[in-house]
């Protein structure tokens, strides 16, 4: 753990620090229908325009159930849309590589994906889909979907601080300002700046380069014997998308490898302003949340604990990464760089660790590296971060109602212990708020861990795998774990483009998405019924260091130690078999 | 009688609990429990493997010993609910003592009286009871008045007072009337009287359910799905990874990791805080009311009785520029001597002191008595035409027919200020002066109050004084505001205004006129000495009618709430140990490297379960006391409390199993069990 490591950290905590309250005085405006942004000469026509488009009927504020009924008619329609274009790719424009369709259920597993935030690709982007697939079905997904998420948060939010009151906002409203004032002009600006650093931005056909060393493929079948002179370089409207990607947690790379691509994220700056992209919406959505409530230190509280267990994690996965691999130092390799199988040498174990960090913290899932390829307790972390549920800044807005689950049964949980009905900012959480709260946790992690088990002792299941063993455990899990909270990073050494994987990581991540946003906005619309108890010294406190202590405690005993018997035969075992014994997977 | 704590390990409780514990086993009753029954389940499970295992070759000690500590686990659940139930019960038996009367005379329309059963009493019949009898069944008095022994339900020995009309017209079914005979209407058809109530609710057979009770039962059992699907999978990911484990070993995870012990002990807790109720004579109607009584943060406080001690006394007379105090003193007297009030009395008693004879009212023959109305506000008498008159100040004012002299309005306004009362006294129309009538604040009060505000409950007092005199007597008092020249509907009004913003209202009443704001208010105390209509409307009856136990009410609410939520968090902090007790022990016969993960170095895989089942199953024993008695109750502000408690239950939740599986491992190995 290097020093240069400690002041990148420092710096990206500090950045971080700084971007959070003015990004969430800007939401303020975004999400207030009434609000007010430097961009209404230029955007105001275009919001006009679209809520002529959806109906004047459609706009009128929304009970949860309207809310989410819109919310899953967008869903439908969107994932449909993606399917069928999919599936006619080639029929359409915009194809110069001449790609063909998508199978049923790869295409079936894609719309899913896109549709859920969570942008699990089972397919190399560069050699399975047109640049009209890539910006038509796929990246107008990357922004609907983080807005939808953020809209829903938005729902959530509103319903805590409203009294009364069956509404809870509109959400083609909230759906089209975030859009318009939110993601799209920082993304113009994102993207430029990524130009800048060497991002490509075309609709070229792949460039053929001559490798300066050509090789003999040694592959079986027709390739077999082939003497390797050149290599096709893809192109496409990279930057574009990768703006997106990271800004909205979407997380599906454009090209197969990702950030780890130097034409997505050539340089160490491109890496840092695309991880804090990655922190910064879900970051500016805590100091939002206090303006709502108007208690502003219950937001830096829940930014706090969300950030101790952002440092946690980062620094046990750089740990881990740089002791390097102990197998490899005994046979006389320098453990000076740390373990830096399928790390990209332009960024070293730290950035590594701290992008896998990141983008699982969030449900980015967007990778700089190969998780397959960290060590185990390395591994370990991302896989953690995941089965917290994403809720470490989190994705765009499910981040923040993914944490206020956790708030809520926190303060049931502990909140009795102060003497009262246990109270969330004045509102008396009763059976109806916390069944709906329990829902959101239990619906995914039942689906997690049964469609996990099923993998790993049946045919298809494992015959997917690159490894067996105790890592092999982990890559189905890694999988599955990554689909349910809406992530997408993969563990890779696990081929899931096949029908049963691509079947069952697809209802993954539509019962991630879906069965949390609904207990979320039922929450939400029984919260705003409620009248609120004024604050006194005898309301619970929902902020300070207690406060703080008790979120983390209830994420890391509710959230992540379900979990604990699972991860134990995966990546555990595989530690101490690494450490302790000569046996190899 | 009411309001005895039972000692906890009461032979005539503890030997009918144990066997209740076993009767309890039944699954339609422990169906109500989601926790206990699955562990019920898990027990049945071993059980069954336990007689498989001969059969298939295996040993049995160690699925015997787990189906053992499975089955206690549910016993010992079943045992703290009986345990509080038996309390209960003892309370609930001392007060059905009072209730083994068998006849009453039930008076017919024409007049005649006829010996009927008491348990054949129907509302609105009316009974007359003489000396010597009791009373058959809750009523009001209708017609006479009667000294009645109320010691059977209020352990107060000294009779009270029983009429009819006013405030007093309540009598309790089981109490004896002493002296003279009355009256009865009956109000409550036989099985819902107010001790019928209480005694189904401390007996625990009617419980029902309370709000936050179901809601945590819905938390619990949602833990309990969640810990059933990862125990459930478990299975596969062992057949994946070589490891095979057995059912007995899965069960005995899965009821390790559910939470049983608040599981284990949550009726008990919702009994034993009723009960912790009626040991300060308090009878509740519901345990939601407990409950209620826990979040409430506003207490309505009359003055009088509660803050002040019931009387104003006469302390001071103040005479006008030109009269003797012993002339001011003789006027008041004779102005006061048909004044029953109290006050009048005080009165008499303070001229006293300046030599002014004692006089009777015999003595006068042509003296004409007026008697203090509501309406004049003035009593007085009038004595071969010089009439003499003491009343409130404005009253007197006009009565004069002009105004006060200015040492008397000066007096008058500085003793209103100090939070008194000031009577003026007339000689025909000459004011005399002052009289200086004081409130007497309760002592130990304003402590009292101070631990309210830190617990950010405010107190109210409710007076029907004027402005001046409630500020002030608010100020000595310590309460946070005041209601002055209230009418019984301006109380009604604020608790809806209160209520309004969202508050938890309490209060305490006695008359009629209260009723309408009991119903209204979250948390009603009637006391006993009150009106029927009071009682109804209120949803507590305070036995030893004292305004001042809504505070006590308040703090036993709170307990209740804080031993459910500190021993729910106990109770989920505790699985981390036991995750590392378990799983490490499954895991090291097929992975013999995963050894270090055994961090609290148990002896052997078997022991190391068999440790944290046991382990899992004394902890519900050893923490019954705790439920039963309620966790220490502090008047803290709420930050501080929290940080307390998790401190205790949250921090201790995690370190204790560590520590006490540890023990028993060591003992087990010492004994040689596994």
């Amino acid at each position: 753990m290097h020093a240069m490591g400690w002041v990148q950290l420092a710096v990206f905590t500090l950045v971080l620090l700084a971007i959070t309250k003015p990004i969430g005085l800007y939401l303020l405006r975004v999400l207030d229908p009434e609000g007010h942004t430097y961009l209404d000469p230029v955007l105001k026509p275009v919001e006009r325009l679209a809520y002529a488009l959806i109906g004047s009927e459609r706009i009128k504020e929304q009970d949860w159930k309207g809310y989410a009924a819109s919310a899953l008619v967008l869903s439908l329609l969107g994932a449909v849309f993606t399917y069928v274009l999919l599936r006619l790719q080639q029929f359409l424009p915009l194809n110069p590589q001449h790609f063909g369709a998508l199978s049923p259920d790869l295409s079936f597993n894609t719309a899913s994906s896109f549709t859920t935030n969570t942008n699990w690709q089972n397919y190399g982007g560069e050699s399975t889909m047109s640049y009209l697939s890539q910006m038509l079905a796929l990246t107008f997904h990357n922004f609907i979907s983080a807005a939808m998420g953020i809209s829903i948060a938005a729902a959530l939010v509103r319903g805590i601080a409203r009294q009364k009151t069956k509404l809870l906002g509109n959400f083609w409203v909230d759906l089209t300002r975030v859009c318009l004032y939110l993601l799209l002009p920082i993304c113009v600006v994102l993207a430029l700046f990524l130009v800048s650093q060497g991002v490509i931005q075309n609709f070229s056909h792949y460039k053929t380069a001559h490798i300066v060393e050509p090789y003999t493929a040694s592959k079986t079948g027709a390739l077999a014997q082939k003497r390797i002179r050149t290599q096709s370089i893809a192109m496409g409207p990279v930057a574009s998308q990768e703006a997106i990607k990271e800004l909205g947690t979407n997380g599906g790379g454009f090209m197969n490898a990702n950030s780890a691509h130097p034409y997505e994220n050539p340089t160490p700056l491109s890496n840092f302003i695309e991880m804090l992209a990655l922190c910064a919406i879900g970051s500016g959505l805590t100091y939002w949340l206090g303006r709502i409530v108007g208690n502003q230190r219950h937001g830096w509280s829940i930014w706090s604990a969300m950030l101790i267990l952002f440092l946690a994690g980062t620094m046990a996965c750089w740990w881990a990464e740089s002791r390097g691999n102990p197998r490899l130092t005994s046979l006389g390799v320098s453990s000076y760089q740390g373990n830096m199988e399928g790390k990209e040498a332009r960024f070293g174990v730290f950035d590594s660790a701290l992008f896998a960090t990141i983008t699982t913290d969030t449900s980015c899932g967007a990778v700089n590296s190969m998780h397959d390829s960290y060590l185990p307790l390395g591994g370990l972390v991302p896989l953690f971060n995941m089965h917290m549920g994403c809720v470490v800044f989190g994705g765009v807005g499910s981040g923040l109602y993914g944490i206020l689950i956790f708030v809520i049964l926190a303060i049931f949980l502990a909140g009795l212990m102060i003497g009262r009905t246990p109270e969330y900012l004045g509102k008396k959480l009763e059976s109806y708020d916390i069944m709906t709260a329990v829902l959101a946790i239990l619906f995914p992690s039942v689906v997690l861990l049964g469609l996990t088990a099923l993998a790993s002792v049946s045919q298809w299941g494992l015959a997917a795998l690159g490894n067996s063993g105790p890592h092999g455990l982990s890559e189905i899990l890694y999988a599955f774990t990554s689909t349910v909270n809406n992530n997408g990073s993969a563990f890779a050494g696990l081929n899931g483009n096949s029908a049963p994987y691509n079947t069952a990581l697809g209802l993954a991540m539509l019962v991630g998405r879906y069965f949390i946003i609904i207990p979320v906005l039922a929450l939400a619309g029984n919260l705003a019924q409620k009248k609120a108890v004024p604050v006194s010294s005898g309301s619970m406190p929902v902020a300070g260091g207690t406060f703080i202590l008790l979120v983390i405690g209830t994420v890391l005993i509710v959230g992540a130690l379900t979990f604990f018997p699972v991860v134990s035969l995966g990546p555990v075992v595989e530690h101490f078999l690494m450490v302790n014994s000569t046996r190899l997977f | 009688m009411a309001g005895k704590a039972h000692s906890l390990f009461d032979r005539s409780i503890l030997v009918p609990a144990i066997r209740e514990s076993f009767t309890k086993l039944n699954p339609v009753h422990l169906a109500r429990n989601p926790v206990i029954f699955v562990t019920l389940v898990g027990a049945l499970v071993t059980t069954v493997e336990l007689v498989f295992a001969p059969f298939r070759g295996q040993p049995v000690r160690f699925p015997l010993q787990i189906a053992l500590w499975l089955w206690f686990t549910v016993v010992f659940a079943n045992f703290a609910e009986a345990m509080a139930e038996g309390r209960g019960k003892a309370q609930a038996d001392t007060l059905r003592k009072a209730r083994t009367l068998t006849t009453a005379n039930l008076l017919d329309s024409g007049g005649a009286t006829k010996t009927v059963t008491a348990e054949s009493l129907r509302k609105d019949n009316v009974v007359l009871v003489r000396a010597g009898e009791v009373i058959p069944a809750d009523g009001e008095v209708i017609s006479g008045a009667a000294t009645v022994d109320e010691s059977a339900i209020t352990g107060e020995s000294a009779p009270v007072i029983r009429e009819s009309g006013g405030d007093r017209s309540a009598v309790t079914g089981g109490t004896r009337v002493l002296s003279d005979e009355i009256t009865v209407r009956v109000t409550a058809n036989p099985g819902e009287s107010f001790m019928d109530h209480m005694i189904s609710l401390v007996e625990g057979a009617k419980r029902q359910k309370t709000p936050n009770e179901i809601a945590l039962t819905i938390l619990l059992a949602s833990l309990t799905i969640l810990f059933i699907i990862v125990v459930s999978t478990l299975k596969p990911f062992g057949l994946y990874s070589h490891a095979r484990f057995s059912i007995t070993v899965l069960a005995a995870l899965l009821v390790c990791l559910i939470p049983t012990t608040i599981g284990g002990l949550l009726s008990a807790i919702g009994i034993a805080g009723i009960d912790r109720l009626v040991q300060h004579n308090v009878l509740a109607m519901s345990g939601r009311a407990v409950e209620a009584a826990g979040d409430v943060d506003v207490l309505l406080l009359d003055k009088t009785g509660t803050i002040t001690l019931g009387n104003r006394q006469a302390v001071e007379f103040v005479p006008a520029l030109g009269v003797t105090v012993e002339e001011l003193a003789d006027a008041a007297q004779l102005a006061s001597l048909a004044d029953e009030t109290p006050e009048g009395r005080s009165i008499v008693v303070l001229a006293k002191q300046f030599g002014i004879r004692e006089r009777e009212l015999g003595e006068f023959q042509k003296a004409e008595f007026i008697a203090f109305t509501a309406k004049t506000r003035m009593s007085g008498v009038d004595i071969n035409g010089n009439r003499y008159r003491k009343g409130a100040a404005d009253a007197v004012c006009e009565f004069v027919g002009g105004s006060l002299p200015q040492k008397v309005e000066e007096c008058v306004r500085e003793i209103a200020q100090k939070g008194a009362t000031p009577l003026v006294v007339a000689y025909n129309d000459k004011v005399l002066g002052a009289i200086h009538l004081k409130d007497i604040v309760k002592g130990g009060l304003q402590d009292r109050f101070e631990r309210f505000r830190a617990m950010g409950i405010r107190t109210v007092m409710i007076t029907g004084d004027n402005r001046l005199t409630a500020q002030a007597i608010a100020r000595e008092a310590g309460v946070d505001d005041f209601l002055a020249e209230a009418k019984p509907e301006d109380k009604l009004a604020l608790i809806r205004r209160e209520q309004a913003v969202g508050h938890l209202v309490a209060m305490t009443g006695d008359g009629t006129n209260d009723a309408p704001a009991l119903a209204q208010a979250d948390v009603g105390v009637a006391m006993n000495t009150g009106t029927q209509a009071a009682k109804e409307a209120g949803n507590m009856v305070d036995l030893d009618s004292n305004p001042t136990k809504l505070i006590e009410v308040v703090e036993i609410g709170k307990q209740l709430l804080m031993t459910r939520g500190a021993l729910t968090t106990f109770s989920v902090a505790n699985d981390v140990s036991k995750f590392f007790a378990i799983i490490p022990a499954m895991l090291v016969s097929t992975f013999p490297v995963i050894g270090p993960l055994n961090i609290m170095r148990l002896s052997t895989p078997h022991s190391a379960i068999l440790s944290a089942v046991i382990f899992n199953a004394l902890i519900i024993v050893a923490l019954i006391p705790l439920a039963l008695k309620g966790i220490k109750f502090r008047p803290l502000g709420a930050a501080q409390i929290l940080r307390r408690n998790l401190l205790i239950y949250g921090l201790g939740g995690l370190v204790v199993p560590f520590i006490g599986i540890k023990l028993i491992d060591m003992i087990i190995r010492a004994v040689g069990l596994a």
